[in-house]
C-alpha cells in the first residue's frame, strides 16, 4: 500500500505530461493533413471571404432598375413625364413598351420585367380636367419583398419627381390615383413566394450531393480499379449514375409542392405536366453538376465541401432569398450561370402566374446548355484509367 | 493477330513513372497462352504497376506491345472486354450481395443471360446459400473466391490476378491454386503476382522483378541454374556465432538461418569456400552442398539489385 501511495504522484505528474505530449502528437498530424488537403485549406480561406462578398456586395434588399414595361395607351407628354419620374426613382427600368394588353401580360408572365405601368387611353385630358384618374401599376408579388418597397414608394416618388415638371406651385393633392395591383399574390403573403423556392432549394442541395459523393465513393473503397478495367465507357457510368437519383429528385419535388399545395394553399396554376418535365430537366441538371464535381475531387469531403462552395451562392445570388433585381450587375450575370435562378423563375412563373413553355422558353433553354455544359466536362474529366 | 503464334501478352520496353520516380524501367516480357505465368519481387517493385498497364488501366510513359493481340495503347477497350483483373485489394460491392456482384458483373459485359450467368458462378464457386450475403461480410478466403469469379465471369482469355492470395489461410490458397490450375487447362492464360515462393514453384514460369527492372525469367529450374549460386547448408550448434562470423566474408553473399539450419551462399565458389574453410572442419557443425532454394535465388537477386538501382 504505502508504495503504492508513494508512487502515486510521480504516476501522475508522467501522466499529464503525456496528456500534453498526446494531444500534441495528434495536433502535428492533423496540421500535416490538414496542408496536405488543398481543397479543405483552400475553402478555409475561400468560404468566408466568399460570404462576405456576397453578403456585402451582392446583397441588397432596397431593390433598383427593376425590369418593368410600359402599357402605353395614350402617347402624350404628362405620360411621358411620369414615366421619366418612375426612372428618376431608380427602381424602375423601363425596358419595353408595349401597346397591347396581351403582351403586356407576357412580359411580366414570363419574368422579364416584374413592374408593369399601365397609362390609360385620355390620361391626360382626364388629369387636366382634375377628375383624379388611376394610374395602375401591376407588380410581379411573386417576390414580395422586392414588389412592397417598390409600391411603397411609389406615391411618394412620383408625387415629388412631378412637382417641378407639371404645375407651378403646389398642388394640394396628387392629380391622378397611383393603383397598385399586386399581380399573382395579392395578399403578398410570403409562403407563396418561398414554397416554390424552396422545391429548387431544396433539390439543389440533395441532387449536388447524392452524385456530388458517386464518383469519389467509388475511387475511396476501391472499387473504381475494377470498375475501370471492365469493358465500360465514362458516359455509361455517368447515366447509370444520374438516372436513378432523377427519379428520386422527382418524388422529392412531388413531396414539397404537395405539402406546398395542401398546406400553404400555394396554387398551381399553369400546367403540372410542363412543371413536371421542366422540373425534370432541372433535376438532371443538377445531377450533372454533382457528377462533375463528383469527377474533379479526390476524396468525399472535398466533394461536401465543393457542393457547399456551389450551394451557397445558388440560395444568395439566385433570387431564393433576396429579390434577383436588386443585385450588382455582376452578381445578376453571375445568378444567370445558376441552375437554381431559372428555375425559380420557372416554378414561380408555373405555380403562381399559370405561365406557358412560351414564357420560359430562355429559362429552360439556359438549363439544357448548363446540363449538357456539365455533362461534357464530367465526361471529358473523367479518369479512364489511374494515371 | 497473335493468336497463331500462342503469345498471349508480348512487350517490350515499357516504362513507366510517377511524380519522376520510375516505376517501371525498360520491361519486356512475352507469356505464352495457357500458361501460368508467376510474377514475383519485393514491394513496391513495379508488379501492380505493370499489371496495371497490360489491362490499360496505366498508360506507359514510352514501349510497346500487345496482350491477347490488342496494342495495349491502341486497343484498350478490346484488352479489357478479354481480360479478367483481379485487383490487390477487394474491388467488389461491399454493400451488394454475392449475387448481385456477379449480375453487375455479367450485365456490364453484356452476357446474354446475366442471373443464369451468376447463378452458374456460385454454384461453381461452392457459395450456395450464401448468394445473398453481402460482399462485405464475407471472410477473407470467400472474398477472394468470389473476386476470382467475378473475373473468370465473362470468360476472359487473359486473368491477370495481383497478389491474390494475400492474407488467406493455406487450405484456401491450396483450393485457389487448384482452380487456377484447372483454369489454365482449358486454354486461360493466367499472369500472378506473388510472395510466397511455394506458389512461384507452382507456376510453368515466372519473373522477377524489383526496383522496376525485371531481373530474370524462365521456369524455376532454369531461373535457379542461371543463378551460379553455390549454396552451403549447415546444421549444428552455435548457428547464430557462425552467422556472425560468415557475414560480410569476401564471397559469402548471403547467410540466412533456415529453422535448424543455415543457408550459406555465394557467386563465386571459390571465394565462397575459402571463406567458410576454418569452420568446414568445427566439431558439431555438419556441412553439405546444396542447390539454392527459389527464395535463396530471389533473395540474392534483390540485395544485388539494391546495390545497382538504388
Amino acid at each position: 500500500m504505502s508504495t503504492v501511495d508513494r508512487l502515486a504522484p510521480f504516476q501522475e505528474i508522467r501522466e499529464r505530461f503525456g496528456f500534453w505530449k498526446r494531444s500534441y502528437a495528434m495536433l502535428i498530424k492533423e496540421f500535416i493533413q490538414l496542408k496536405r488537403d488543398r481543397v479543405s485549406f483552400a475553402m478555409i480561406v475561400m468560404l468566408p471571404v466568399m460570404q462576405l462578398m456576397l453578403f456585402g456586395y451582392a446583397i441588397n434588399t432596397t431593390p433598383h432598375n427593376l425590369p418593368s414595361a410600359v402599357l402605353l395607351q395614350e402617347d402624350s407628354d404628362l405620360a411621358r413625364s411620369i414615366l421619366k419620374a418612375l426612372e428618376n426613382t431608380a427602381y424602375f427600368r423601363f425596358l419595353y413598351e408595349v401597346h397591347d394588353v396581351d403582351d403586356f401580360d407576357n412580359l411580366l408572365k414570363s419574368g422579364k420585367v416584374l413592374f408593369g405601368v399601365e397609362i390609360p387611353r385620355g390620361f391626360e385630358r382626364a388629369v387636366r380636367r382634375g377628375d383624379r384618374p388611376a394610374l395602375l401599376v401591376a407588380a410581379d408579388a411573386t417576390d414580395p419583398v422586392a414588389a412592397s418597397a417598390a409600391i411603397g414608394s411609389l406615391g411618394m416618388v412620383v408625387q415629388t419627381a412631378l412637382k417641378h415638371d407639371l404645375y407651378i406651385g403646389d398642388p394640394p393633392e396628387m392629380p391622378f390615383e397611383i393603383r397598385a395591383h399586386a399581380r399573382y399574390n395579392p395578399a403578398a403573403a410570403s409562403s407563396l413566394n418561398i414554397v416554390p423556392g424552396l422545391v429548387g432549394t431544396i433539390l439543389t442541395m440533395t441532387m449536388l450531393i447524392f452524385t456530388a459523393l458517386s464518383v469519389t465513393r467509388e475511387v475511396e473503397r476501391g472499387t473504381m480499379e475494377s470498375l475501370l478495367s471492365m469493358p465500360i465507357k465514362p458516359v455509361e457510368v455517368m447515366f447509370g449514375k444520374i438516372i436513378p437519383y432523377v427519379l428520386v429528385g422527382f418524388v422529392q419535388a412531388f413531396l414539397i409542392i404537395g405539402i406546398g399545395v395542401g398546406l400553404f394553399g400555394v396554387p398551381v396554376l399553369g400546367n403540372l405536366f410542363l412543371l413536371a418535365l421542366l422540373s425534370t430537366l432541372f433535376i438532371t441538371t443538377n445531377l450533372s453538376i454533382g457528377y462533375t464535381i463528383s469527377t474533379l475531387v479526390q476524396n468525399q469531403l472535398q466533394a461536401m465541401q465543393m457542393s457547399m462552395m456551389f450551394f451557397l451562392p445558388s440560395i444568395l445570388l439566385s433570387g431564393f432569398m433576396f429579390p434577383f433585381a436588386g443585385m450588382p450587375a455582376w452578381a445578376q450575370y453571375f445568378g444567370e450561370c445558376l441552375p437554381l435562378t431559372h428555375y425559380l423563375r420557372i416554378v414561380r412563373a408555373i405555380m403562381l402566374k399559370g405561365a406557358t413553355m412560351q414564357n420560359l422558353r430562355f429559362d429552360a433553354l439556359a438549363l439544357a446548355v448548363l446540363m449538357l455544359l456539365a455533362m461534357t466536362i464530367a465526361v471529358t474529366r473523367f479518369r479512364r484509367t489511374l494515371d | 493477330m497473335n493468336g497463331g503464334n500462342g503469345i498471349a501478352i508480348d512487350v517490350k520496353g515499357l516504362t513507366k513513372s510517377f511524380g519522376g520516380r520510375e516505376v517501371v524501367h525498360d520491361l519486356s516480357m512475352q507469356v505464352k497462352r495457357g500458361s501460368i505465368y508467376g510474377f514475383l519481387g519485393p514491394n513496391g517493385s513495379g508488379k501492380t504497376t505493370t499489371i496495371r498497364i497490360l489491362c490499360g488501366l496505366l498508360t506507359p510513359d514510352s514501349g510497346e506491345g500487345t496482350c491477347l493481340g490488342f496494342d495495349i495503347r491502341r486497343d484498350a477497350e478490346k484488352i479489357k472486354r478479354q481480360v479478367g483483373y483481379m485487383t490487390q485489394r477487394f474491388s467488389l460491392y461491399q454493400d451488394l450481395s454475392v449475387r448481385e456482384n456477379l449480375e453487375f458483373v455479367a450485365r456490364l459485359y453484356g452476357l446474354a443471360d446475366a442471373r443464369g450467368a451468376a447463378r452458374d458462378m456460385i454454384k461453381r464457386l461452392g457459395l450456395s446459400g450464401r448468394e445473398e450475403q453481402l460482399a462485405g461480410e464475407l471472410s477473407g478466403g470467400w472474398k477472394q473466391r468470389l473476386a476470382l469469379g467475378a473475373c473468370t465471369l465473362p470468360s476472359p482469355k487473359l486473368l491477370l490476378l495481383d497478389e491474390p492470395t494475400a492474407g488467406v489461410d493455406p487450405k484456401a490458397r491450396r483450393d485457389f491454386w487448384n482452380e487456377i490450375h484447372a483454369l489454365a487447362a482449358d486454354g486461360l492464360t493466367v499472369l500472378v503476382s506473388t510472395h510466397y515462393m511455394d506458389e512461384a514453384e507452382r507456376c510453368h514460369e515466372i519473373a522477377y522483378i524489383a526496383y522496376g527492372h525485371l531481373l530474370t525469367h524462365g521456369t524455376v529450374e532454369e531461373v535457379i541454374a542461371g543463378s551460379a549460386l553455390s549454396t552451403y547448408t549447415v546444421t549444428g550448434d552455435d548457428l547464430n556465432e557462425l552467422t556472425a562470423a560468415l557475414t560480410g566474408k569476401p564471397g559469402i553473399d548471403m547467410v540466412a538461418p533456415f529453422g535448424t539450419s543455415l543457408h550459406v551462399s555465394g557467386r563465386d565458389v571459390a571465394a565462397l569456400e575459402a571463406s567458410i574453410a576454418p569452420w568446414r572442419d568445427k566439431s558439431g557443425l555438419q556441412w553439405h552442398k546444396s542447390s539454392p532454394s527459389l527464395e535463396d535465388v530471389f533473395i540474392e537477386l534483390m540485395s544485388r539489385s539494391k546495390d545497382n538501382f538504388q
